[in-house]
């Protein structure tokens, strides 16, 4: 019997992939090599675009506050969520309950989240300087200042996406078989020794993951940065993704902000490369050095 | 119990509160910012239990005629795109589950990689030739970046745990393939969509970049809508943290009584698109 072929199935989600994902991304680079300007006549101009990049320091401004700003929110959630996890694969009452309302902050509307966030950075009236002062830090002015305004948003991308490394990494733990933690008991090992040479190692395919993940959403953060500061002050919190809608959505300057998109798609390519590279470059030496 | 295990217990306990508490003290204040007066919202230091509670702050915004229009938005573009996304997107898992067409996913990470934006410029030109914008359609369509990958993502997990021997056995009984489907594979896949549905509207839901583009005056969803109340009202925390808790709640309640859904859909790795 011959057996049947399953195409008709993926054909209308291969018209829709193709429709919205595949031709957009065809026109973008299209339009990356042109003038657009909405209300104007389009003009091929190659890769002119390109080169206006390498030299906009708007632009490689956004670079660095993009780097920086994905940097701490992969690290941070990384570190908190990989405790939450060690804390959640513990058994006590309400666990299934108390990890419903960890999970919150990420599935919660990100707009609604930045409006509450915003009201609590108030200098004046905001909640979390009167906190600061209950433990006699001055006041700070949180994201109203360029130097502490990346560090702040930072603080609500960390709280809001902590859940997800937790929720991650716990799906690691629930995979370690018990045998390695019995044999550590018997030789004495305390809490951190258990925890830094059986289950760390043991987790570390689940942590890349989630750093992969979480690189892919920093870079591309958009709603928080937006709602809160929209770049600013100034422009000292303004990310890639957020100059690339100043460009095509304010100034209306299409082909440009392709170029932006393109070479903004590159980057989180390239990084994602990176931290395959560096991933490998671990595991050889975790080879050689158990050799 | 000895008293090692006491200092275990109540370290668990004291870590547990640690790490639970920064989001139950938001979502706290936020609550009670949205039940305040404007006098208790300006206080220094601030009222955590206000004497009389602004009840009025969410009868204003759910009077509001505008509430009522962006809300029927909200449902009109997160229901259309979650049930298109399950139309296509559940057969479409099925398809490349079965026909073991990995490469296929490929499509799916790069829209996973794509940042939103980027799709907004050529369909944003699109809708405009076309002359939809002021419509939903734009809206609809676009949140479809959203909600197919995600189902097509989370079906094709799940059709490859679901066993093939009913569906052989099904066939050889001289069953077509659209019945295999229909009365074989989708039943079994019934939890498996639940996973995929719950994911697509919460995202669908929560959506904010496509919005602020595509929507005018009529057409905004309720995240649009709570963002313009921020610039418009500045200085009146009550009413905008009303708001703010009336958008988010659906999601709330979602997340709290479908927990075991999206815990099992986010760590299948479908997390997020656009």
């Amino acid at each position: 019997m011959r057996p049947p072929s399953y195409w008709p199935f993926v054909v209308p989600a291969l018209v829709v992939v193709l429709a919205i994902i595949i031709f957009p991304w065809v026109f973008t680079i299209w339009m990356s090599l042109n003038e657009w300007k909405v209300g104007s006549p389009t003009t091929f101009v190659g890769f002119s675009n390109y080169l206006r990049l390498t030299s906009d320091p708007r632009f490689i401004e956004a670079i660095g506050h993009t780097l920086v700003y994905t940097v701490l929110s992969v690290v941070l959630p990384l570190v908190f969520g990989t405790f939450a996890a060690v804390v959640f694969h513990q058994k006590f009452a309400g666990r299934g309950f108390l990890r419903g309302i960890f999970i919150m902050p990420m599935m919660a509307t990100p707009v609604a989240i930045a409006l509450v966030w915003t009201m609590m950075f108030h200098p004046q009236l905001g909640v979390l300087n009167y906190l600061l002062s209950l433990v006699g830090i001055p006041a700070q002015l949180w994201v109203f200042h360029p130097a502490t305004v990346i560090p702040s948003l930072v603080l609500v991308e960390t709280w809001q996406w902590t859940p997800l490394v937790m929720l991650i990494v716990l799906g690691g733990l629930a995979a370690i078989p018990a045998e390695p933690y019995e044999s550590a008991q018997i030789d004495g090992a305390n809490l951190w020794q258990v925890f830094r040479f059986i289950t760390l190692p043991l987790i570390m395919p689940f942590l890349f993951i989630a750093g992969m993940i979480r690189m892919i959403d920093a870079v591309k953060s958009f709603d928080i940065i937006f709602a809160i500061t929209q770049g600013g002050p100034g422009s000292a919190s303004e990310t890639i993704n957020i100059y690339l809608y100043s460009v095509a959505f304010t100034y209306y300057d299409l082909g440009y902000g392709s170029a932006i998109a393109v070479v903004f798609f590159l980057l989180i390519v390239l990084l994602a490369a990176v931290m395959l590279y560096a991933r490998q470059r671990m595991v050889w030496t975790e080879i050689e050095s158990g050799a | 119990m000895t008293g090692k295990q006491i200092i275990g217990k109540i370290s668990l306990w004291f870590a547990v509160l640690v790490i639970v508490s920064p989001a139950i003290l938001f979502f706290l204040w936020m609550l009670s910012l949205s039940l305040k007066f404007e006098i208790d919202n300006a206080a220094y230091p601030p009222v955590f239990f206000p004497e009389h509670i602004a009840w009025k702050n969410y009868a204003d915004v759910l009077a509001s005629n505008r509430f009522l229009t962006y809300f029927i938005n909200s449902l009109v573009v997160t229901g259309s795109a979650t049930v298109l996304a399950l139309v296509v997107g559940v057969p479409a898992g099925y398809g490349i589950a079965r026909m073991a067409a990995h490469k296929s996913a490929i499509v799916i990470l790069i829209a996973r990689i794509t940042p939103g934006l980027s799709y907004l410029i050529p369909l944003f030109l699109m809708f405009q030739w076309l002359g939809l914008l002021g419509t939903l359609v734009p809206q609809v369509i676009i949140h479809l970046v959203v909600t197919v990958p995600i189902v097509i993502w989370i079906m094709i997990g799940y059709f490859e745990t679901t066993p093939m021997e009913l569906e052989e056995a099904a066939l050889i009984d001289g069953a077509g393939r659209w019945q295999v489907f229909r009365h074989v594979a989708l039943p079994i896949a019934k939890p498996g969509i639940a996973v995929a549905f719950i994911l697509a509207v919460i995202f669908s839901w929560n959506n904010f970049v496509f919005g602020i583009v595509l929507a005018g005056r009529e057409t905004r969803t309720l995240p649009v809508a709570v963002y313009n109340m921020i610039s418009f009202d500045q200085l009146s925390w009550g009413p905008l943290a009303a708001a703010a808790l009336i958008v988010t709640l659906p999601v709330l309640l979602l997340t709290v009584f479908a927990q075991r859904q999206i815990v099992a859909g986010l760590t299948a790795g479908a997390v997020k698109g656009g």
